[in-house]
């Protein structure tokens, strides 16, 4: 009899206090290292702090800005925050899908004072993005095949030289960073890439540029597949993010390096679906300034070899949590690494990717 | 007396009504019970099935968000005459600018920007960038403060944009997915290194009769073995055809890679044997010939078992009363057997093909460029570009393919010749 009133006295309890507090934050991103790398940085040390809080992972982002259109079409917004790259927030800020935010309101300030539009500065391309991470598009290379007596490949231009590098290459299935380093390798200033680009002589140059190694490329789709033809010696050379290739060279230790030049920026951060409720946006109102701030994007750089977006997160970055290694020279930020770099121009990409990517693949089918 | 013996001329039951009236009143209930039966069916399949497809067609020609977020616009747009090469007057900058200003403090004129981008390139930006601006525009001439924002807002052709996308019904979906566009000359193909979309049906076409030919060549003796050899053996047989069946797609694909490619499984045995050069290794991946193994490989279930279950309820005494008239093995294969399992290769192929013209997963992974189908870019417009519009109208030109294919079928062999068991 006792037993069977503490055991309902236990329910009432935990009914009680689920009823009262607890909070479920779907939270939406790549999973894989990537989100283990959130989860260690951010997800965990916020419950710690936060009991009442339970975050749940959701592993959609390759499919979110389809999903998160679908969602809002049916008037049923499942999820409370979403990572995305920057072109998809722009994408989504546009159809109305994503919420325009004041950056200085929401988020920290730098522990120095900075307000967080100083301290995220150009990284804050859009009115709805909260910047996370910088990870780069570059280049990894199979240093067994490298021809006996040649320099090793430096960056996107070798990809070019078929000459001094015989063999497969691997490039992403998309306009996007190919026809800026196609125009780049070609010798046009980078001050002029967006220029020429929008001019159909620019194109055709691009064009004919990607021509000359056409018959010696794979083109890839998943973000995995590069990582796989290198491992397996199935191509030379192939463009990839920067945070894989880390894992094959560095955890995998596999007969790869890096070549840093002409690295392509792409930016990472998180969205909120406009729709929330006022008690779900104001818990993750309290998350994302607890996530975003300088110290955890700092602590997210032990986990995977992306550069934080804070300035003031950038001389915090330390060893690896597990490998002990220091993370600095693996950043894609890193002076050593960043000498010639660009940044996608994301404006100029929503303009124009409709047009272009009908004929880049148009091209890919000749 | 008189009435039985006569033939009566209504037969009536015992309260007077006519058997027939009767009849039909039970058999109406009867139905009536039956159709309450199928409703909840009935209500599902509308509900998860032929509403949603609609409203997926339905997005191929819906342009509703011109017309809804640029009323006034549209009005004074009328009386502006698109071939003349001139910016539209003063009155369209005042109604646009009306429009335009609400569109922005609704937050709806970014979505129009990136709509009418399909169309245009540059549209996207320039709505975003006056839309922030249009809110602090000062009373009267409008022309020029939309030009001050941007000069692009003289450009005759962003007006040409709006005016022919002005109705809540377009087919500019269609044409786009046709590879055409319309210009102020009328309906055109758009230049050759913009054409991609027919290519790619007839591609899709072409290697799903190939795909569904694999199968059947494959497919045929299997099912016969399966069929003819006794149950303990063909049960083992059996599981070893379903077993790849049960496995996840994306791993087969990925065995396929691993086996497939240069520095794969096979081209490392060809080369050990000596067979191939291992300068010459052979390219078995990342194009059609990688995109038709997988494939084959994947659909082949749906080959097997329609022929399976023709095969097993053929009595093997035909093709010994075949033999013993004195037909040879082949003869009696041929005119005895073989037209016997014709409804299964029937079933077979279409369960193939159908399945093959909408796969997107396997070519994307293994096909390279040479090996894509049309549904990867439907895929595309979906998932990543959000051009809805151009998917939808995209996928009734594959379901209109497929219905007219079906309706050649039907002609040719015959549906009532199709069985699945």
């Amino acid at each position: 009899m006792k037993l069977k009133s503490i055991l309902f006295a236990a329910t009432a309890l935990t009914f009680g206090s689920a009823a009262a507090g607890a909070t479920d934050l779907t939270i939406v991103s790549w999973g894989g290292a990537y989100s283990a790398s959130q989860d260690n940085a951010y997800h965990q040390p916020y419950m710690e702090l936060n009991p009442d809080v339970n975050i749940i992972n959701d592993e959609s982002s390759p499919e979110a800005v389809a999903k998160l259109r679908a969602m809002n079409e049916a008037g049923n917004i499942t999820w409370d925050l979403v990572d995305v790259e920057a072109a998809d927030a722009i994408r989504l800020c546009d159809e109305g899908l994503a919420m325009e935010v004041d950056h200085n309101a929401i988020l920290a300030a730098a522990p120095d004072g900075t307000s967080a539009t100083d301290d995220f500065g150009e990284m804050i391309v859009a009115d709805c993005f909260i910047p996370q991470i910088v990870f780069s598009t570059t280049f990894g290379y199979r240093t067994d095949e490298v021809p006996a007596g040649v320099e090793p490949p430096t960056g996107a231009c070798d990809v070019f030289d078929l000459a001094k590098y015989p063999g497969k290459r691997a490039l992403n299935k998309q306009p996007i960073a190919n026809m800026e380093w196609a125009l780049l390798c070609d010798g046009v200033p980078y001050a002029e890439i967006y220029s020429t680009l929008e001019t159909e002589e620019g194109q055709a140059r691009a064009f004919a540029k990607l021509d000359t190694i056409k018959d010696e490329t794979i083109w890839w789709s998943a973000s995995a597949e590069p990582i796989q033809m290198l491992a397996d010696g199935e191509v030379f050379m192939a463009s990839a993010y920067n945070g894989r290739l880390f894992s094959l060279i560095v955890e995998d230790k596999q007969p790869v390096e890096m070549a840093w030049d002409w690295q392509m920026f792409d930016l990472d951060g998180w969205i909120i679906p406009t729709g929330l409720s006022d008690d779900k946006l104001q818990a993750v109102l309290e998350y994302l300034n607890f996530a975003t701030d300088t110290q955890r994007l700092a602590d997210q750089a032990k986990f995977i070899s992306y550069g934080p977006a804070r300035k003031s997160s950038i001389p915090l970055v330390g060893d690896h949590a597990s490998l002990g290694i220091d993370m600095a020279p693996h950043m894609p930020t890193n002076p050593d690494n960043a000498a010639n770099t660009f940044v996608n121009n994301y404006e100029w990409w929503a303009d124009n990717r409709d047009d272009l990517d009908a004929k880049f693949q148009a091209w890919l089918t000749k | 007396m008189t009435d039985q013996t006569h033939p009566a001329t209504v037969l009536t039951t015992r309260d007077g009504v006519p058997l027939k009236v009767s009849i039909a009143r039970a058999l109406r209930v009867r139905k009536l019970y039956a159709a309450l039966l199928v409703l909840p069916l009935f209500f599902f399949v509308m509900i998860s099935f032929v509403l949603p497809i609609a409203d997926m067609l339905y997005r191929s020609v819906e342009n509703n968000i011109v017309p809804e977020t640029l009323p006034r616009t549209i009005v004074a747009l009328q009386a502006w005459d698109e071939r003349s090469g001139e910016t539209p007057s003063e009155d369209v900058f005042s109604a646009f600018a009306v429009d335009l200003r609400e569109a922005a403090e609704a937050k709806r004129h970014t979505r129009l920007g990136s709509r009418l981008n399909y169309e245009k390139s540059g549209v996207s930006s320039l709505f975003r960038k006056t839309g922030r601006r249009v809110g602090r525009f000062e009373e009267g001439n409008y022309r020029e403060q939309f030009l001050k924002v941007d000069e692009d807002w003289a450009d005759p052709e962003i007006w040409q944009t709006i005016k022919q996308f002005s109705s809540p019904v377009t087919s500019g979906y269609f044409l786009a997915a046709a590879d055409m566009e319309r210009t102020p000359d009328g309906v055109q193909f758009r230049p050759e290194n913009e054409r991609i979309y027919l290519f790619l049906f007839w591609r899709t076409l072409v290697m799903s009769v190939t795909i569904t030919l694999f199968c059947i060549a494959l497919g045929y003796p299997i099912a016969f073995l399966l069929a003819s050899l006794p149950l303990r053996t063909s049960n083992l047989l059996m599981i070893m055809v379903l077993l790849p069946f049960w496995t996840s797609l994306l791993v087969r694909t990925s065995a396929w890679k691993v086996l497939l490619q240069q520095q794969g499984v096979i081209n490392d045995t060809l080369v050990w044997i000596g067979l191939v050069g291992d300068d010459a290794r052979l390219s078995m991946i990342n194009n059609q010939t990688g995109t038709i193994i997988a494939m084959t490989h994947i659909l082949l279930p749906f080959m097997i078992l329609p022929l399976y279950s023709v095969m097993k309820t053929i009595s093997p005494t035909y093709m010994r009363a075949a033999k013993s008239m004195g037909a040879s093995d082949w003869y009696a294969f041929w005119r005895v057997y073989f037209p016997q399992t014709v409804p299964g290769i029937g079933a077979g192929s279409i369960l193939v093909f159908i399945l093959s013209i909408g796969y997107y997963i396997t070519p994307e992974l293994v096909g390279g460029t040479s090996g894509i189908f049309i549904s990867n870019r439907i895929a595309f417009h979906i998932s990543s570009s959000l051009n809805w519009g151009l998917a939808a109208a995209l996928g009734v030109m594959l379901l209109a393919a497929v219905m007219v294919l079906y309706w050649l079928y039907d002609r040719i062999v015959g549906i009532d010749n199709v069985k699945l068991g």
